[in-house]
């Protein structure tokens, strides 16, 4: 992959984002994509002149991940999208659909995780 | 008190459905927050039961519009992974398309922007022109809007010499078709009047935002995409168009200038095209991430494609330009007048298909 | 009287109202290019309007989900009596591409009832036109 990429926890991944946003990265996007049953990747994408850069986080998919709309405030549509698709919980969200930006309310579950999440239970934990 | 007035999702302005709540007092915007979701198809999981060429047909049409730089993304980002050479010839022919697909999709803007504030003859006239540039599409691959040309490693298509001429002698006359509006788009009195200093955004602010394309070139930041040099960028000559007001009248006229760019982008494509191969052979399967991004009509748009050596990919997500570009609507409405909304709202090119896929 | 002149020029001068569910834009646009000079359906006296309450035929684009599909019901009902209901595209047909995506409910049939199916990806605009007009037939006989 293009770019270079440097590995956070979840403590560090708002204080990275800070630092990048003072070298004068651009933000680009975030995606998320399942590892496996209980883990998930996400990725931060920033650019300065057409170099990427690349943060990647790796949490359990229960952990409330802090948000860095604070930080960059485009962060929050894709942050409400990855909450639709993948339920993990984002905290702090400048705003927050509540995980109806894209799915209604009558769509009980979560697409893109391999195993079906409930909708009421989310956030604390996440059922068969 | 301030009164909440919705404004969509089906509105006359818009050809898609977006919807805005907007607080408003006295006609002036205090606040506006967007509800998404009328077009969500959810398109990336498709992924899962369609194999990694079928996608290239699944990705045409995330948006109808700019559905050749789709799937031209979508492809050199598989590419990147497999490690295929494109040949010269087929990564002129992408740019030639990809061009014709940024005037077509300009032109469209430029008609409906007309059309916002109440320009409708303007509207008309656009739209005759760029139908030309779709008879062009339609002559050299057999459709309209969905061209279809890319593949994986190449194109399907080919242009014969003929073909070449008659598209330079159809451009020549599209070009003095957009110079003779060019006097009542950017000079008129009263389009002036409706775009000049409403929705500015300065060069910091959108930068902050994170914002792609015309909209943020429109704020005198030089950020075009095309500079990275892919598909055969790196042999051609051209410049990002910059603007600096930021206004609408500013991203209008990036817009127009970026119509006329691309005819002379799409003139020395073909007076520097080799011959050669269409494509190159692709064999076994893909393994690994890449992220790959184009320039589109709207900005930047971003691929990132996660492959596991099977013939589906494991995850393959779409950042599209609209995206990056809501945020702005958010910080340009406040302060403005109702009825600027749809001018504003349009300034950005809202492609709603795109944002939700 | 009155009314038989208003339902003759009805029949005479439709006005249409065109709704965007979830399609991809292509067969969107082809229905605004049914609009301008080149095509130019305002020679039937067809005008495209923003209101439903002044509308007889709905021109729907695009696959059905679970948000608009609300919207697409609503907008029907409040059309007077009588409408004819054009699907467009392979995604009002049925779904077309996506009908296997997550978020998509089926054809247009699903929800409304439909008069007049007018298929291709995109549908081009004389497919388009021809399916208004036999559109328009089917008004006359509901009359
Ligand atoms: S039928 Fe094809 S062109 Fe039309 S909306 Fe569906 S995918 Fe797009």
């Amino acid at each position: 992959m293009k770019g270079e990429m440097i590995s956070v926890s979840i403590d560090t991944v708002v204080g990275e984002t800070a630092k990048i946003k003072v070298e004068g990265y651009r933000f680009v996007t975030m995606s998320c994509a399942e590892l496996d049953q209980t883990m998930i990747d996400i990725l931060y994408h920033f650019d300065k002149d057409l170099e990427l850069k690349h943060l990647r986080l790796t949490v359990l998919r229960d952990t409330p991940v802090p948000s860095v709309s604070p930080v960059y405030f485009a962060a929050f549509l894709v942050e409400n999208e990855i909450q639709d698709l993948f339920a993990v919980r984002f905290k702090g969200l400048a705003i927050d659909y509540e995980r109806t930006l894209y799915l209604d309310e009558e769509v009980k579950v979560t697409p893109f995780c391999k195993y079906t999440v409930e909708k009421t239970g989310w956030g604390v934990g996440s059922k068969q | 008190m301030p009164q909440i007035i919705p404004f969509g999702p089906q509105h006359p302005v818009l050809p898609e459905p977006i919807h805005l709540k907007l607080s408003v007092v006295d006609g002036i915007i205090t606040e506006a927050v967007p509800a998404f979701g009328f077009v969500h198809r959810g398109l990336e999981k498709l992924a899962d039961i369609r194999d990694f060429h079928q996608m290239i047909q699944v990705v045409e049409r995330v948006c109808g519009i700019c559905s050749m730089m789709h799937a031209m993304c979508y492809a050199q980002g598989i590419e990147e992974i497999m490690g295929v050479e494109v040949p010269p010839r087929a990564r002129f022919l992408r740019v030639i398309w990809a061009e014709l697909h940024r005037m077509h999709s300009h032109l469209l803007w430029l008609g409906l922007f007309a059309d916002s504030f109440g320009f409708e003859s303007l509207f008309m006239q656009i739209w005759r022109i760029r139908e030309k540039v779709l008879d062009i599409n339609e002559a050299t691959t057999g459709n309209r809007i969905i061209v279809a040309v890319n593949v994986i490693g190449g194109v399907r298509t080919d242009l014969n010499q003929e073909q070449m001429r008659w598209i330079l002698s159809e451009l020549a006359e599209v070009e003095k078709e957009i110079r003779r509006l060019e006097t009542t788009l950017m000079d008129d009195y009263t389009v002036k009047k409706r775009t000049v200093c409403k929705g500015v955004l300065t060069r910091s602010q959108a930068f902050e935002l994170g914002l792609a394309g015309p909209t943020l070139r429109a704020s005198d930041v030089a950020q075009d995409m095309r500079m990275l040099g892919y598909a055969a960028y790196n042999e051609l000559d051209f410049e990002p168009v910059v603007e600096k007001d930021g206004d609408c009248y500013a991203r209008c006229k990036v817009r127009f200038r970026e119509t006329l760019q691309s005819i002379d982008i799409i003139r020395q494509a073909v007076s520097k095209i080799p011959e050669g191969e269409l494509s190159a052979k692709v064999k076994c399967r893909p393994d690994g991430e890449s992220v790959s991004r184009v320039e589109q009509p709207r900005g930047e748009c971003f691929y990132y494609i996660k492959a596991n050596g099977k013939k589906n990919l494991d995850r393959l997500r779409i950042r599209t330009p609209t995206f990056a570009n809501v945020p702005a609507i958010l910080a340009m409405l406040p302060g403005m007048w109702l009825s600027d909304v749809p001018v504003i709202v349009l300034s950005i090119d809202p492609c709603i298909a795109c944002t939700e896929r | 009287m009155f009314k038989r002149m208003i339902t003759e020029s009805r029949i005479k001068s439709p006005w249409l109202l065109h709704y965007d569910c979830g399609s991809c834009n292509g067969c969107d646009i082809e229905v605004l290019a049914c609009l301008t000079p080149v095509y130019d359906i305002e020679r039937f006296g067809i005008v495209n309007v923003g209101n439903p309450m002044h509308a007889d035929i709905l021109l729907v684009t695009g696959t059905v989900n679970h948000r608009n599909k609300k919207v697409l019901v609503n907008l029907y009902d409040q059309m007077p009596h009588p409408k004819v209901v054009v699907a467009i595209g392979s995604c009002g047909l049925s779904g077309g591409i996506f009908r296997e995506a997550y978020n998509v409910v089926g054809g247009v049939d699903k929800v409304i009832p439909v008069d007049v199916y007018v298929p291709g990806c995109p549908a081009k605009p004389e497919a388009i036109i021809d399916g208004v007009v036999i559109g328009l037939q089917k008004f006359h006989e509901k009359m």
